[in-house]
């Protein structure tokens, strides 16, 4: 932004006088907040105009057909993908727009991909400890040791998703679902504020779905959770509030009744002449 | 200490009580035993051993890289080469005046092409602390600036692969120039002593020798010490899920520029220790089959195992030297053989048997089957 531009804008603090390392500022209730936001792929809108603003500990589900934007959405606010216009902020200080991966990861903003993406060469035990919320720099990563407290905690992760038997074997020997669940716990290590969850519940059986579900759902509260994902079960089973994308911007805001009952949804998910 | 860590790992003691081993028993049976004696190891056959040291080093280097990081670098032969230049430069100002033209300042080649004085690159090498930590920082610098360019840009893969390939290729082509001041296509050669000593005795060649074997000891437990550090697992991470590391916090361009330049540091390293032992260094050391033939020894040994490089660095070029001294055409032929079988029949090569069997020996029913039921 020119400084022109930015002496202008008088419903901001100038952006040099904003600062980097504070703690993430939720005191005006969103943690998430996307305004005008723009993308397209040699032409093609990936997202238009979309606004979202997420609260401090919602459980939030997305759903939308595909190429509705949800997982470029997702890119924009982890690093992954700059938006050609538009804001996103993080609390009321970071501008996630002006940071890269790591920077964005280590402000407490984890990311579950779509497919299953755990280090399959390391144990389920060493999976958890990269992922463990520490100084990530190369020098005191070389030099970091286990302590006590760090085992309990990666413990405890394991003990919550069910991993507890499988500690020290290699992850790449995992079912689908396990892995699932090894990708979750990692984003637990993290300890984020945020997280945004690409189709935790792709490949699992009735009773995993279950267990997923109770997992996200007792997470809610005291992180914030964004959820995308197609099957409406089970997103029926944990959702409060559901956000409709559609082309790439919002359609429909509310409870899972009053969206499923919203006309204009019917018609993107079931046709014109539904 | 990080560094120590390793030492209390059976692997770690076992690689450098062999090495040790090798060491004393070459060291006694070159000294011990009259010459002519059956179990005499001659002058010749420790150089030739220290020079598979030389390679074992160069080989841990590139195993570091590419076994543990997943850069498949094809030009660390460039790297060993720079530290075998830096390592020849302080050699050739110990020549003084006693070269063919007996000037005291200026080495042969420069007499010989009417350089009046030294150049400026050159002041400082004729002081062993300066030229052995140019050993170092030269290809390291070269590793810091290139790897910094390319990891900030993302370019991993096969096409890195090219450009280190490319890098090296340059580097051989620009010291053929004469006007580089490296020698040229002759490089550097004639040395006489390093640190005092005349190289051409055979007790400074056992020196020589013995030093190589500490400096693979050192090599191998600095790889292993970052290996085995949580950096080590955050290297594989990168290696297998790099997208996945970043949104874990890591930066992976800064966890690959450093492993790359304390890779290329170690081949500089194993290049400094080569120079004396042959007695020559140029630019064919530049040549990009050279970087080639050292993945060949890394995949013959085993990825990503460290010892595994060792065995196949040595086991290689004891090979050449026997078959380029029975059939000289055929090397080049045995050599890609050797390549194409392994891959196909040992994709973990040597140190993947050997593995193998110790998992054999010593997994319990129990676990496997664990294992099997999970997959």
């Amino acid at each position: 932004m020119s400084i022109m531009t930015e002496l202008a804008n008088r419903d901001q603090v100038f952006s040099f006088l904003t600062p980097t390392d504070s703690p993430v500022d939720v005191r005006h209730g969103p943690i998430l907040y996307m305004e005008d936001v723009n993308v397209s792929f040699d032409g093609f809108k990936a997202i238009n105009n979309l606004n979202l603003t997420i609260d401090d500990g919602e459980l939030r589900c997305i759903i939308g057909p595909n190429g509705a934007g949800k997982t470029t959405m997702m890119d924009i606010i982890t690093g992954k993908t700059r938006p050609d216009t538009g804001s996103v902020w993080f609390g009321s200080r970071h501008n996630l727009l002006q940071m890269n991966e790591p920077d964005i990861a280590s402000l407490g903003i984890g990311r579950k991909f779509q497919k299953p993406t755990v280090f399959e060469a390391l144990s389920v035990f060493e999976n958890l400890e990269l992922a463990m919320a520490a100084d990530k720099r190369v020098f005191p990563t070389l030099t970091a040791t286990m302590k006590p407290e760090h085992r309990e905690r990666i413990d405890a992760v394991l003990e919550t998703i069910h991993l507890k038997d499988l500690r020290d074997h290699p992850a790449g020997i995992l079912s689908h679902g396990q892995k699932q669940w090894l990708e979750i716990g990692m984003l637990l290590m993290q300890r984020p504020r945020l997280l945004l969850v690409d189709e935790p519940v792709a490949g699992m059986t009735e009773q995993e779905m279950e267990r997923t579900a109770d997992l996200l759902t007792s997470l809610a509260g005291k992180q914030s959770v964004v959820v995308v994902e197609h099957d409406m079960g089970f997103v029926r089973s944990i959702a409060r509030k559901v956000t409709v994308l559609h082309q790439g911007s919002v359609l429909a805001e509310g409870t899972m009744d009053q969206v499923s009952n919203d006309p204009e949804v019917i018609k993107v998910y079931l046709g014109e002449d539904a | 200490m990080w560094l120590t860590r390793p030492l209390q790992e059976r692997s770690t003691q076992l690689f450098l009580g062999i090495l040790f081993m090798a060491l004393l028993v070459v060291s006694v049976l070159h000294v011990a035993l009259p010459e002519g004696h059956a179990l005499h190891v001659s002058a010749y056959t420790v150089t030739l051993l220290g020079k598979y040291l030389c390679y074992a080093l160069l080989a841990v280097a590139v195993d570091l890289v590419w076994g543990y990081l997943g850069i498949l670098s094809l030009g660390h032969g460039a790297f060993f080469a720079l530290g075998g230049y830096a390592m020849g430069m302080y050699l050739m100002r110990q020549i003084g005046d006693r070269g063919t033209y007996g000037d005291p300042v200026l080495p042969d080649f420069m007499v010989f092409l009417n350089w009046q004085e030294l150049p400026w690159y050159w002041y400082g090498f004729d002081m062993a602390w300066f030229a052995f930590a140019m050993v170092l920082l030269v290809p390291g610098a070269l590793a810091l600036v290139f790897g910094w360019l390319a990891f900030r840009s993302r370019v991993t893969g096969v096409y890195l692969s090219i450009i280190t390939q490319a890098l090296t290729f340059a580097l051989m082509l620009a010291f053929f120039r004469n006007e580089m001041g490296f020698g040229g296509n002759n490089g550097l050669t004639d040395f006489r002593d390093i640190l005092g000593f005349n190289l051409r005795t055979d007790e400074v060649r056992l020196g020589l020798f013995i030093a190589t074997g500490i400096a693979l000891a050192l090599g191998y437990l600095v790889c292993r010490a970052i290996v085995a550090s949580k950096l080590g697992r955050v290297s594989v991470a990168c290696r297998d899920a790099e997208a996945r590391t970043r949104f874990l916090g890591y930066r992976v361009e800064r966890v690959q520029l450093f492993v790359f330049v304390v890779s290329a540091m170690l081949a500089g390293v194993a290049g400094a220790l080569y120079v004396p032992q042959v007695g020559i260094i140029n630019p064919s050391e530049f040549s990009p089959l050279f970087s080639i033939e050292i993945v060949v020894w890394v995949a013959l040994g085993g990825r990503a195992t460290l010892y595994g490089a060792v065995i196949g660095a040595i086991l290689v070029n004891y090979a050449k030297t026997v078959f380029t001294g029975v059939m000289p055409d055929a090397w080049l032929f045995a050599l890609g053989a050797l390549f194409v079988l392994v891959t196909v029949f040992l994709p973990q090569g040597i140190a993947g048997l050997l593995k193998r069997r110790r998992k054999r020996n010593d997994d319990t029913p129990e676990t496997s089957s664990t294992a099997e039921a999970t997959a």
